[in-house]
């Protein structure tokens, strides 16, 4: 019999806005979409729950303000999440609640076993260091201090994202669009983490950028065997990434599975219409 | 091997209140080795069935029981994605009536693909890729290219020989012949007739009445599901 555990286990993750009320506090509460008209507090993630295996690519797709962001947000410790718990086998193997440890084991999760690529580079990357200092930012807050080690890595990482060495010292600023994404793949991928997040990475580049960013995830997915959580609201960058899919509405769960069941025979009415609205 | 009870499918396509009922209490079991073929007209829901048990499509009620090698007898329609994933790595495979293929992968490295995600060796799948493109006579100059550009014919090869390499012990196959001429069609029906051989069960839905003859060992008729269409 073959069983195998999650790399990492989410659950019942809660993210709002606000201090709730009687009105929505309440296990079936009306809400508008996922906003209290009573007390205007905001549900960005209700009750998330999620499983991702080692190797894998889990897809996220869901409309604008369905709570994508927040979810990758919270698990990179950039929100603090309001009820939930997560679990990683890497750290102290699963045993421990991720989001109630110190700040000091959250930066170390966050450097050491994480790695994340933001839909803005901005929010990524120094935009006037280096691009090899951003990378190797990353390697020293992961605890590396050997400069000759961080920069023949960073340069073998510059490499593999196909961006030519003899740039490595210019700032991201220089770069266009696709290659900031690049570079911050380098710099997310550059502690080794077991897990990438990967949010909207493709979201606003233009069709053959996105298609070297895609073609090179798959790759990191392919060789190094790191699982990722790709989240868009673009189907055919999920069908092509991704083995499982979770769709989320209002900041909800509404259905998963694996990701041509979604895409051919969706179950719940908005997974339907998102589907159906693919040109 | 595979045990199909009372399968029903039916889509309820929410925006327009319509139900359309595809199949509805199927059942038929293939032993272990054996060859079925299902005919029936178009919209009989043939792929319907081959869908279910790939865990494309989720069937509403009904077993669909598989004897797998790692889990051991498994109903798919409750299996997890995970299993499901699991099985399409190492144990069944598809074969449909169009190629889909990753954007920018040459149809070598698509057949190579398919066995390196099972582990082996890259020496291993590129010779094992090989052989099976030599197989199916897909022309050389072709095997590093692009497979957008190939004729109906070779992507179909291609696609069958994409499942085939990895010599699955279910193979579910979805009028893999439809389009090819007759040299191809003899090819295929070597490599079923080889599959068969090493002890693959087969499942296949094909038009071609004679191409079917002396290689299924059963015909699963079916019958068009009278009520196709009911409002909710």
């Amino acid at each position: 019999m073959h069983v195998e555990q999650p790399i990492l286990q989410i659950r019942n993750l809660s993210k709002q806005y606000g201090e709730g009320c009687t009105n929505c506090l309440q296990p079936n509460a009306k809400l508008e979409k996922n906003f209290c008209p009573v007390c205007k507090t905001v549900f960005a993630c209700k009750d998330v729950s999620i499983d991702l295996y080692r190797g894998e690519i889990l897809g996220i797709v869901g409309e604008s303000g369905s709570g994508k962001s927040t979810l990758m947000k919270s698990l990179y410790f950039d929100e603090e999440v309001t009820t939930g718990e997560g679990y990683l086998e890497d750290f102290n193997n699963g045993s421990l609640n991720i989001f109630t440890q110190s700040g000091q084991q959250k930066r170390y999760i966050r450097n050491s076993l994480l790695g994340m690529v933001y839909q803005n580079p901005m929010l990524g990357l120094k935009m006037s260091f280096s691009s090899i200092s951003n990378i190797a930012e990353k390697q020293i807050a992961a605890g590396n201090r050997h400069v000759g080690h961080m920069v023949s890595r960073s340069n073998e990482l510059l490499d593999q994202v196909n961006i030519p060495l003899k740039r490595s010292k210019e700032p991201p600023k220089n770069f266009s669009g696709g290659m900031q994404q690049r570079v911050q793949i380098a710099k997310a991928l550059s502690s080794n983490p077991p897990i990438l997040l990967l949010d909207e990475v493709t979201t606003g580049l233009d069709l053959s950028v996105q298609a070297s960013v895609l073609d090179l995830i798959k790759t990191i997915q392919r060789e190094l065997q790191i699982s990722m959580i790709v989240v868009s609201h673009d189907l055919a960058v999920i069908r092509m990434l991704a083995d499982r899919t979770i769709v989320m509405l209002n900041g909800q769960i509404i259905e998963q599975g694996l990701t041509d069941q979604i895409l051919e025979d969706p179950q719940h009415a908005y997974t339907q219409q998102l589907v159906y609205s693919l040109l | 091997m595979i045990q199909v009870e009372n399968l029903q499918k039916e889509f309820k396509i929410h925006h327009i209140n319509k139900t359309l009922h595809a199949i509805n209490d199927i059942s038929f079991t293939v032993e272990k080795g054996n060859f079925l073929g299902i005919v029936g007209k178009s919209g009989s829901g043939k792929s319907t069935i081959l869908k279910s048990i790939y865990g494309t499509y989720k069937p509403q009620s009904g077993a669909i029981y598989y004897n797998s090698e790692s889990f051991g007898k498994i109903n798919l329609v409750c299996a997890s994605p995970r299993e499901i994933l699991y099985l399409r790595k190492y144990e069944i495979g598809y074969v449909s009536q169009f190629l889909s293929v990753m954007p920018r992968t040459t149809a070598l490295e698509l057949v190579e693909q398919s066995l390196l995600e099972t582990g082996v060796s890259f020496e291993e799948a590129h010779e094992e890729a090989v052989s099976t493109l030599k197989h199916f006579d897909l022309d050389e100059s072709l095997w590093n290219n692009y497979p957008n550009y190939f004729s109906g014919g070779e992507k179909l090869r291609l696609n069958i020989a994409r499942a085939v390499v990895k010599k699955p012990r279910l193979l579910l196959l979805d009028e893999p012949t439809a389009s090819l001429d007759n040299t191809s069609k003899v090819k295929v029906r070597e490599s079923i007739e080889k599959l068969k051989n090493q002890g693959t069960t087969l499942i296949g839905i094909f038009h071609d009445l004679e191409f079917m003859e002396g290689l299924c060992d059963e015909v699963f008729t079916m019958q068009k599901v009278v009520v196709n269409s009911i409002e909710t």
